[in-house]
């Protein structure tokens, strides 16, 4: 039996250079390529639809259909002359903003203290933490209607606010402790070991080495509230959201090539905010695995 | 003047849950000592040390350095400084702000900062290293920086986990050499913990060989090597042949005991707490045997047997000899004083003799 085992290893590590060639050569019909072809088609189904937005936004029709008709930044221009859209805008940049802050600046403690201290009844409590991400939005959305009625809060942006960073706050830990169990203990030991006290270890230790997961959080909670619609709908007063104003201009059919170009205009933003913050990511765990060694 | 109880540790336990790290130990260790804890992971040398350095609170007991109780005192505010097992470089800062990153509250101006920490990379072997990034340091540079960023603090008591364990083995035994030097230069007191009992022997002035949280024996390296006062200490430390043996009588200065093996053997090792009467154990190191392939005309502490198994090692030959009444061959280290070409053919069970002195034959407890 062992000697199988040991034969077989054998045969694979005298195979293994072999392997590498044949990766350089291409896809192997017989491995790779069903997974490959696969890929494609995910990809295809995944990305295909969303593409039709800057495909249309260019259109020159109101209708939404094959043919298209012509070039045009009509739509584009329409939108910057659009009032009420570019307030809804505002609101929705004012709002993720202060949802960004409130909720990274939540998530770094709670992170914090679920990494570092023994904490009786961790394990429930993390769980109790990560439940609004598992409760459905209409739900929430219902309950925290109730709420504002029963303490007669006025619906405004500052409901949608709270309601938001209710739900980003999960993200921004999870995002938060991944990155501080990441980094050694013993860094933060060694600055309480020379001297510094806890508060000041946070702020020259913990906070610089912290910094790509706070970014990386920020620019996630803010995504997440800049395009939430179910718990906006419910709580929102006079002032709406981005997502609101979307759904509110789709009785309109004149409108909705202003829609799209709306819609290509948040794909192409968000598309930067995520690679920026991939990228800062990354940068920041090369610097940490590089201490590692 | 040195005190004796520079570092004292009184009836100090640590528990965590059901688990007694650490188990009512008391000792003193000296100022300006280089002290050792070894001992298998696991035994609370670890945890002994984050108690000295204030990360984990003694359940029970105290600890007093230079006559000051330690219990709630944190981390910041302890007159001791740690050089860590993963060094713990702050990552986000190069070498110089690295090493006086401790130097914020001494009152210090910058210029007497950084010409302190210019004296630190002199010290290190490092100069001119002030404005590399931690990620461009070596294991061994790493190893030196913790070490500077520690001593810039002039502490009372500087504490080092296994800060060598990451190195390879020839830069390991030179840094060996070179802390040990610093520590005499420089003239702190030096608490190491390590598993490796050559690093241990290599450094200390003493060492303290824990197991399962409790101390076996405190004793200079020599001591703790040719007079180990319980079995567990004698096996941790080097490797050791024991022999199941009844205590005779005396014949002289010598002991006499009888002994599965090696037949009636004869004793004057002098052990602090060694058996006078009754059954014990028979300890004889390797380097002790002298090993003969023709009858010797010695009367006492001789034995014939079968070389079974023979490695040849450059330096020394170890040989293993099958004895009639003990399972186990009697392991014998040889010192290959003379050149010798030609190899030992352990195939052909040739017959040997073993000698030795009366003076190596230790006698511990059962």
């Amino acid at each position: 039996m062992t000697d199988n085992v040991s034969k077989a290893s054998d045969e694979r590590g005298a195979q293994a250079p072999q392997v590498v060639e044949s990766k350089h050569e291409g896809h192997s019909w017989t491995g790779e390529a069903p997974l490959f072809i696969y890929a494609v088609w995910y990809l295809a189904f995944l990305y295909i639809p969303v593409l039709f937005l800057p495909l249309f936004s260019f259109n020159d029709s109101i209708y939404v259909a094959f043919p298209l008709k012509g070039f045009t930044l009509q739509w584009y221009a329409d939108m910057l002359e659009n009032p009420a859209l570019l307030q809804a805008l505002e609101n929705s940049v004012k709002v993720g903003g202060a949802v960004a802050i409130a909720s990274t600046f939540l998530g770094i403690f709670a992170a914090k203290a679920m990494t570092r201290y023994h904490l009786p009844g961790k394990g429930p409590l993390t769980s109790f933490i990560m439940l609004p991400l598992v409760v459905p939005g209409i739900i929430l959305g219902i309950a925290l209607l109730v709420i504002s009625n029963t303490v007669g809060v006025d619906l405004s942006l500052y409901t949608i606010a709270l309601a938001h960073t209710l739900v980003a706050v999960p993200f921004a830990m999870l995002v938060l402790m991944s990155r501080l169990e990441g980094f050694d203990k013993s860094l933060e030991e060694a600055s309480l070991d020379l001297g510094e006290n806890a508060f000041q270890t946070f702020l020259r230790v913990t906070l610089p080495l912290a910094w790509p997961g706070i970014l990386a959080s920020v620019l996630l909670t803010f995504t997440i509230s800049f395009d939430e619609f179910i718990l906006a709908f419910f709580l929102a007063g006079n002032e709406v959201t981005l997502p609101i104003y979307i759904w509110s201009q789709l009785r309109f059919p004149n409108r909705l090539p202003m829609v799209l170009s709306l819609g290509a205009c948040i794909l192409v933003a968000s598309f930067f905010i995520v690679t920026f913050s991939e990228v800062i990511r990354r940068r920041g765990v090369g610097t940490q695995s590089g201490s590692a060694i | 003047m040195a005190r004796d109880d520079y570092i004292s540790i009184r009836n100090t336990s640590k528990h965590f849950g059901s688990v007694k790290a650490v188990d009512n130990i008391s000792f003193n260790i000296q100022q300006g000592e280089f002290f050792s804890l070894l001992g298998a992971s696991g035994c609370g040398k670890t945890t002994l040390l984050r108690m000295l350095a204030g990360f984990e609170q003694p359940t029970l007991g105290n600890i007093y350095i230079d006559g000051q109780p330690q219990a709630g005192v944190p981390p910041h505010l302890r007159p001791v400084n740690m050089v860590f097992q993963s060094y713990a470089i702050f990552p986000h800062l190069n070498v110089h702000k690295n090493i006086a990153y401790g130097m914020r509250k001494s009152g210090l101006s910058k210029a007497e900062v950084d010409k302190k920490v210019d004296e630190m990379l002199e010290l290190i072997k490092l100069p001119g290293y002030g404005k590399r990034g931690a990620h461009q340091l070596s294991g061994g540079q790493r190893q030196r920086i913790a070490l500077a960023r520690a001593l810039i603090k002039q502490p009372k008591v500087l504490l080092l986990d296994e800060p060598l364990g990451a190195l390879d083995k020839k830069l390991r035994e030179q840094m060996q050499l070179e802390l040990r030097a610093l520590q005499r230069d420089v003239g702190i007191t030096f608490v190491f913990v390590t598993h490796d009992q050559e690093e241990a022997m290599t450094m200390s002035d003493r060492i303290a060989v824990m197991s399962m949280g409790k101390v076996l024996q405190i004793d200079s390296p020599t001591r703790l090597y040719e007079v180990p006062k319980v079995k567990e200490v004698a096996d941790f430390i080097g490797t050791i042949n024991f022999f199941e043996g009844d205590i005779k009588g005396k014949e002289g200065n010598a002991t006499i005991v009888a002994t599965a093996g090696l037949g009636n053997v004869h004793s004057t090792a002098s052990g602090d707490e060694a058996p006078t009467s009754g059954k014990t154990t028979v300890a004889i190191r390797p380097e002790k045997f002298n090993i003969t392939f023709q009858q010797p005309n010695v009367a006492n502490n001789v034995v014939e047997g079968v070389l079974q198994a023979a490695a040849y090692l450059g330096d020394r030959s170890h040989y293993y000899v099958k004895v009639n009444g003990r399972e186990e061959p009697i392991a014998v280290a040889s010192q290959n004083a003379q050149r010798q070409m030609q190899a030992v053919e352990a195939d052909n069970q040739e017959k040997v003799w073993l000698t030795w002195d009366e003076d190596s034959v230790l006698l511990l407890n059962k």
